[in-house]
């Protein structure tokens, strides 16, 4: 069963985001959803996280188990970035496994708390949190913000060898990384 | 998040600060501090060599001597640990249950407000009235206990409270989205968010606890206290006994609050590194 969206309206005070938006998207697909800033693509998947409550319309077929990147890093600034994979990986949370994905994507500074990685490097441990937890749709909004283009080309491999048939919907406004992604596009 | 953590590191930091800026001359921060107690010391020398009037201003040396004397005295040990023993036992009570009562307090608003009234009666009733009150209803020997655990618990109560509303809501979120458990969260979201406000009430509420925990043995008089030992020296008027026991208070609490803040940075980064 597809993703459905459905006549969606949302207003934040006099401020309408969204106006009866619909979409359909594809499970087990990569569906990337493109627009300026403004049109309302975080508050779309904010509603598709189940975090915001749309004013009126629905939003059918999310599986339950899902994971994100989200717009900021939300990381637990004062731990490693194993701790911060390790937090979402359940109890069976392998260490070497972590330590491998964060190093396949050039993290390898396993001591130092993330509050003193870079912006690029915040959002690689983010990324990996999201991609190692258990879960049947991933949630990405503006993930390749802030890394440069050799990073988000590899970041962007490392994603697509491990989605391993899960949902993906990415929110982004750049057609670059709608392009390298791959997917089905869907414009706001 | 992110500012406020920093806002207040900085608050708890502003001693590491000033160490750090001079960390070219490690030395200067204790040679400043040892000259400042230095100088108050000869000015309180001077001062009562003035006055020459013992019984109104005791000089340091004569403290000084005094102290050392009590020092020998058979009771002195068991004096402080009478006195050490219910006033920790009163603060410690009081940061468990002002914990406990934080944390049902920001997850059900209800209870805020329920504890709204008693709460502010604590925080506003001077603590001689309390330990008249509590002669009443207590034994002198604990009256101390209580008296330190009802100072203490505002304090921890109020800054705890303000450090779990003050929790990251992305973190929440985040924790929600990903199924994160509740011990989980606490290790990862909720301690880490409070740790500024706990360092901070923990550091004021060492000292207040020894203040009113002594005013309450001063007034109720236990047998084999500290504060018999001052009430004795004011029947006696002796300025030395008073000042020396007034050390030894300012000694243990400053001795305690160090151990103790040392302890629970440990903790957290033990727990950090985990």
């Amino acid at each position: 069963m597809d993703i459905v969206v459905s006549d969606l309206v949302k207003k934040f005070g006099d401020n309408l985001v969204l106006d009866r938006f619909s979409a359909t998207m594809e499970r087990n697909g990569i569906t990337c959803i493109m627009g300026p800033s403004g049109c309302g693509k975080t508050t779309l998947l904010n509603i598709m996280m189940g975090l915001l409550h749309p004013d009126s319309g629905s939003v059918e077929g999310v599986p339950h188990l899902k994971s994100a990147v989200f717009q900021e890093d939300r990381l637990c600034e004062a731990f490693n970035a194993v701790s911060n994979v390790a937090l979402v990986c359940g109890k069976k949370a392998d260490k070497t496994q972590i330590k491998a994905h964060l190093e396949s994507i050039g993290i390898d500074d396993f001591a130092k708390p993330v509050g003193e990685f870079s912006g690029g490097m915040k959002r690689r441990v983010a990324i990996v949190r999201a991609i190692m937890a258990r879960s049947d749709i991933i949630f990405l909004d503006e993930p390749f913000k802030g890394l440069d283009e050799n990073t988000r080309d590899e970041t962007i491999g490392y994603i697509k060898d491990h989605i391993g048939g899960r949902t993906v919907i990415m929110v982004t406004h750049n057609a670059d990384e709608v392009k390298a992604l791959g997917g089905r596009l869907i414009e706001m | 998040m992110q500012g406020r953590n920093r806002h207040h590191d900085g608050k708890s930091g502003g001693e590491f600060k000033s160490r750090h800026i001079v960390g070219s001359r490690p030395n200067r921060y204790w040679i400043e501090r040892a000259a400042a107690i230095l100088f108050a010391l000869v000015l309180w020398q001077a001062g009562a060599m003035l006055l020459n009037r013992k019984l109104l201003l005791v000089t340091p040396v004569a403290v000084a001597q005094r102290l050392v004397s009590l020092c020998a005295e058979a009771g002195f040990f068991k004096t402080i640990a009478f006195s050490f023993a219910r006033i920790m036992f009163g603060y410690f009570l009081a940061l468990i249950i002002g914990c406990v009562l934080a944390i049902i307090a920001g997850r059900f608003h209800i209870a805020e407000v329920t504890l709204w009234p008693f709460i502010h009666a604590i925080k506003s009733v001077p603590v001689a009235s309390f330990i008249i009150l509590c002669l009443i209803w207590l034994s002198s020997r604990n009256l101390s206990i209580f008296i330190s655990f009802l100072m203490v618990l505002p304090i921890i109560y109020t800054n705890m409270l303000q450090g779990i509303k003050s929790t990251d809501a992305g973190l929440l979120e985040m924790a929600k989205l990903f199924r994160v458990g509740l011990l989980k969260k606490m290790k990862y979201i909720y301690l880490p968010q409070i740790k500024p406000y706990l360092l901070s009430a923990c550091t004021i509420s060492i000292g207040m606890s020894w203040k009113a925990g002594i005013a309450a043995e001063v007034i109720g008089i236990p047998d084999g206290s500290i504060g018999e030992r001052l009430y004795e020296a004011k029947v006696y008027l002796s300025s030395a006994d008073l000042f020396a026991w007034t050390v030894v208070i300012i000694f243990v609490s400053i001795l305690f609050e160090k151990i103790f803040l040392f302890l629970l940075k440990r903790f957290y980064m033990r727990l950090e590194k985990s």
